[in-house]
């Protein structure tokens, strides 16, 4: 947990320096960014890892189960990104009997996997 | 990673509110029962010996092409004709069971008061086996299944009817394989209920998720990826074990292994719920 609250802290706190630095480094920032989602996606489509497609639509992932919503306009519905990797992190805390895994707790993917899968998701 | 280490340590998590085990096993029926009934109006009681084929018109369809030309149909005359061979010592498997073993499915498992034991058919099977002076057969798959599956396959059209008999030990074993079917498991966290019973009829991936209501009428059952899997007619034979067995790995948790006590009063629990249901074995499925 501590490890995440640092994680979320960085995260935070790197984008304000983004955002407080001149224009000429943005785009290599924009393509790190791009990067992560890329890989984001993959860990979440992946069996072995998020698997995320057994239960949820989302993006351009062919035979999705239909356990969970579909995972769209998720900006809409998760302004705060942080409140995205929670759900994420353990759906338990807002449903106790949810059938979605505890990726985190479980250590079913690692920390960055999920912050990575968590900047895709929020581009859907 | 320690996934090993995690599989010891997370074995059963919690239980699901809806089945503290006050409720004694007339009243889990009833509630069991109707809730599938009500969720799927179209599809009558008996029907939902089908598992998915109860609940969905293209599987069925499907899976009435597979029927024209049954795929377990060599595997079942393997079954019948070891049924009926004699043992070494001439006696055959018809003296061991009631009614020579003819139509007695339905019945499986019971509680045994005198030994105070599930008895299912498969161990039953082995039993007569060995106080016969033959070797056990392998639990679970193979010849051992193939026989079952004929023996299930007499029964088809007599109504499941398990009895919980009013016996603190016969409770104590329905309850604990009611636990294992409402307890969240594995490292994925999901019960069987979860998957089963809260959302049947939903999609996993591509894999429609079957009603838990007449579970196990139709085992053991012939299934096209244990076919693939193995060699012969014989391949595709599996017992509901076998398949407690897979849905355990699926979720990542510990299989118990066929006739293990775990398995033993999951399969008491689940066919006393499937009560009335006909059996209808041996079921095709991919
Ligand atoms: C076994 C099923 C299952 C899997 C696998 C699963 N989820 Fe879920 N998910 C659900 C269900 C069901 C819900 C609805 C809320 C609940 O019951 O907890 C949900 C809710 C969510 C929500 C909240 C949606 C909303 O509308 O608020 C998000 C976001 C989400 N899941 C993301 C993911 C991601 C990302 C993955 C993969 C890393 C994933 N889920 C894997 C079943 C699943
Ligand atoms: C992650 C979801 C999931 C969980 C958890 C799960 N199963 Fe399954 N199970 C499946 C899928 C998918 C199938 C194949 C489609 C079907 O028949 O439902 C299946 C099939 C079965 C079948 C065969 C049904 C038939 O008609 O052939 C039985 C019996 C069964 N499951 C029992 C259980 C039991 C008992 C548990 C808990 C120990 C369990 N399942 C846990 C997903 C699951």
């Amino acid at each position: 947990m501590r490890s995440t609250a640092y994680r979320l802290l960085a995260a935070a706190s790197i984008s304000l320096l983004l955002g407080a630095l001149d224009i000429g480094t943005a785009p290599s920032a924009l393509a790190q960014d791009a990067a992560m989602v890329a890989e984001g996606k993959e860990i979440a489509f992946n069996r072995r890892k998020g698997n995320c497609l057994a239960c949820h639509l989302m993006d351009d992932g062919t035979l999705p189960g239909n356990i969970g919503p579909p995972l769209i306009a998720m900006q809409a519905r998760y302004p705060d990104k942080a409140a995205l990797r929670a759900q994420i992190y353990d759906a338990r805390v807002k449903n106790p009997s949810t059938i979605m895994p505890p990726f985190g707790p479980h250590a079913i993917i690692s920390e960055s996997e999920i912050d990575k899968i968590t900047e895709y998701v929020w581009t859907l | 990673m320690k996934r090993t280490a995690f599989l010891i340590a997370a074995a059963v998590v919690a239980l699901e509110a809806p089945v503290a085990t006050a409720a004694s096993p007339e009243q889990d029926l009833q509630v069991f029962r109707q809730y599938f009934l009500d969720r799927y109006p179209n599809t009558p009681f008996d029907d939902f010996q089908n598992g998915v084929y109860a609940i969905d018109a293209n599987r069925r369809a499907e899976w009435a092409a597979m029927e024209e030309f049954p795929p377990y149909e060599i595997g079942l005359e393997i079954g019948q004709a070891e049924f009926e061979k004699p043992f070494a010592n001439g006696r055959t498997y018809a003296s061991c069971f009631k009614n020579g073993g003819i139509n007695i499915r339905q019945h499986y498992p019971y509680f045994d008061t005198l030994a105070g034991d599930i008895k299912t058919l498969e161990g039953e099977i082995n039993e007569c086996r060995v106080k016969n002076g033959e070797q056990a057969l392998k639990f679970g798959s193979g010849t051992l299944a193939a026989i079952s599956a004929y023996m299930a396959s007499t029964s088809n059209g007599s109504r499941i009817n398990i009895i919980v008999p009013n016996d603190p030990r016969a409770l104590e074993w329905y309850n604990r394989g009611k636990k294992h079917y409402y307890a969240k498991r594995g490292q994925l966290n999901m019960s069987c209920a979860d998957c089963h019973y809260h959302y049947a009829g939903r999609n996993v991936r591509a894999d429609l998720l079957h009603p838990a209501l007449g579970d196990l009428s139709h085992f053991p059952v012939y299934r096209k990826k244990w076919e693939a899997r193995g060699s012969g007619p014989l391949a595709g034979f599996g017992t509901s074990h076998r398949r407690f067995n897979g849905c355990n790995k699926q979720v990542r948790a510990k299989g118990y292994g066929p006739q293990s006590d775990e398995y033993k009063a999951l399969e008491y629990f689940l066919t006393y719920m499937s009560n009335g249901v006909p059996i209808n074995a041996p079921g095709v499925r991919q």
